[in-house]
């Protein structure tokens, strides 16, 4: 079977006609070169990178939003230039957006969750079916008569990754989804979206910069100013913390504390990542 | 004030009204605007309100919410009112001044402001008791024929209910904007007309900038949900005519036929 999601040379500019966005300078240079990246089936990616860097126009060529100005995007096998496909593509890759409020297209809930089916020409009895699962696959079913705009952010945006699970993807790519949230609204996204990568082994392509958010992902991508950097087990990444320092990124406490343990002196393991394995290590060294 | 406005918001509830067909409702909002605006006299419009009375308490929406629907337009129904009273000529009841209040001009004056406020209530049950993207599907579906002389009733329709959900959020934004401005010391109440018009500008302008951004993103995100027109799309509601859709169609013939046969028949 092929990667599911691969990249090859991809190489994107933003011309001038193209800029959608109000108040984005029309940049004449790429803002992505040559990014070779391969995101298989059933992992839980995060990506990281500073403003700018091209996290969210490598999101949008994922599922043909916007197009490769060099190179190739494959999803599936599927090129995404290729038109006749492009919908298929639309389907298995589903975007989450920072903003739960201008992805929601409809009130009451039930009814947002449904438009994606109703896109895809799915009959309506299993598009009630659809929406009932993906409102349960993100435990929003008892608030689906709501209407969106009175929920919270944490739930709004549950309600946004609903939208996309209707649509029975093969991946999530969830851009900054938590950028706008309280810390429980944060904690409800995140573990609704472990929760589907662990037991409905959807593919999660997680876009933060929030790098504690990352640690138990399968794969940490680290972009800078267009290009991918670093690819590689997140400690493996976090381990190299002067050189993510450089490219303006911060690392997890945990790790910043076993790297300040470790430049005074103390022989400390610098890649235990989670709280439990960091106390565990300095445990460890001082018995 | 700003949140009094309630305009095309839907909430959920489950009675027979809220489960009519959406097309159904559609043409009896505009069955009942007719008859609303043909009936001419007391006993008609008695009727009028019996069927607007029977229609609220079937569907259950609160009075209070209704009410509140029609705070915003309090200043257009005073202006009315009083314009009516003042200006009708007849036998004055009481005069000060360059004024005259005739029993006319308060006949006339009661009876337009009625007929306003059961305008806006009919057509506010409509929006409150049906989820936009049912409106939409039933608009769609009646403007169907037009399709064929290239009206592009789809578009059309989908622009219309992407502006029903935008409403709230919209709503929110402006007085979050105002609050900011006004932090700043921007003056919306006081001074005259034309001053209160130009503080405004530094409101609607950051208004509009952030919907032009948002649509932008609209259009990202129904892209990425599959979005492609109307083609081959299909509906999780599906529009159904029952019995009671029927029997509704019914009760609105009968009420127009009545306020047409009083009107005649006077
Ligand atoms: N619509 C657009 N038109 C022109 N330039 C854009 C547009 N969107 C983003 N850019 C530019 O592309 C670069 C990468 O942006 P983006 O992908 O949004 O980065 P990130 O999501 O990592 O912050 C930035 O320099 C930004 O100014
Ligand atoms: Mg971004």
């Amino acid at each position: 079977m092929p990667n599911l999601i691969q990249t090859q040379n991809l190489t994107f500019t933003y011309h001038a006609a193209e800029s959608g966005a109000l108040g984005t300078p029309s940049a004449a240079a790429p803002v992505l070169r040559e990014i070779n990246l391969t995101i298989q089936r059933g992992t839980f990616v995060a990506v990281v990178g500073a403003n700018g860097s091209g996290k969210s126009t490598l999101a949008k060529l994922f599922n043909g939003i916007l197009l490769p100005s060099g190179g190739k995007v494959y999803v599936d096998g599927m090129d995404t230039l290729d038109e006749a496909t492009i919908l298929e593509v639309r389907r298995r890759i589903g975007l989450v957006f920072q903003n739960p409020d201008n992805q929601i297209v409809s009130t009451p809930v039930e009814d947002d969750v449904a438009f994606a089916p109703e896109n895809l020409g799915v009959p309506p009895a299993e598009i009630r079916q659809r929406v009932d699962d993906a409102l349960k696959a993100v435990g929003m079913y008892d608030l689906r008569r709501h209407a969106p705009h009175l929920l919270s952010g944490g739930q709004k945006q549950r309600v946004a990754i609903a939208g996309v699970i209707a649509m029975r993807p093969e991946c999530i790519v969830l851009d900054e989804p938590t950028a706008m949230l309280d810390p429980i609204g944060r904690r409800e996204v995140l573990d609704t979206v472990r929760r589907l990568n662990a037991e409905h082994g959807i593919t999660i392509v997680l876009i933060t910069h929030h790098m504690s958010e990352c640690i138990d992902a399968d794969h940490l991508v680290v972009m800078s100013e267009g290009e991918i950097v670093m690819d590689d087990t997140p400690k493996a990444v976090f381990t190299q913390a002067d050189r993510l320092t450089e490219l303006g990124l911060t690392v997890p406490p945990t790790t910043a504390l076993l790297h300040e343990l470790r430049k005074s002196g103390v022989d400390v393991p610098v890649d235990a990542l989670t709280i439990n394995a960091c106390a565990e290590a300095i445990y460890k060294t001082f018995p | 004030m700003l949140r009094d406005i309630t305009l095309g918001q839907y909430f959920p509830g489950d009675t027979v009204v809220h489960r009519l067909d959406p097309r159904t409702k559609i043409c009896m909002v505009v069955v009942y605007l007719v008859a609303l605006f043909t009936a001419n006299d007391a006993v008609s419009m008695a009727i009028m309100a019996c069927f607007l009375g029977l229609v609220i308490a079937l569907s259950r929406v609160k009075l209070r919410l209704l009410l509140r629907g029609l705070r915003p337009l309090l200043i257009i129904l005073t202006i009315t009112g009083l314009l009516n009273m003042f200006l009708t000529p007849g036998e004055p009841i009481v005069s000060f001044w360059v004024f005259n209040i005739s029993a006319e001009g308060i006949y006339r004056a009661v009876f337009l402001v009625v007929r306003i406020v059961m305008m806006v209530m009919g057509t506010f049950i409509l929006t409150y008791t049906t989820p936009p993207m049912s409106l939409t599907d039933g608009l769609e579906s009646l403007m169907g024929p037009l399709k064929r002389i290239r009206v592009p009733v789809h578009e059309l329709t989908i622009i219309m209910s992407m502006a029903l959900r935008f409403i709230p959020t919209l709503i929110e934004e402006t007085d979050k904007i105002m609050s900011a401005q006004k932090a700043r010391g921007a003056d919306f109440e006081t001074g005259n007309l034309f001053k209160r018009a130009k503080a405004l500008i530094p409101l609607l302008i950051p208004l509009f900038i952030s919907a032009f951004r948002r649509a932008d993103e609209l259009a990202v995100a129904m892209e990425s949900r599959c979005y492609h027109g109307g083609e081959g799309r299909t509906r999780m509601r599906g529009l159904k005519f029952r019995r009671r859709d029927a029997l509704t169609g019914l009760t609105g013939a009968a009420l127009l036929a009545a306020v047409i046969g009083l009107v005649v028949l006077r």
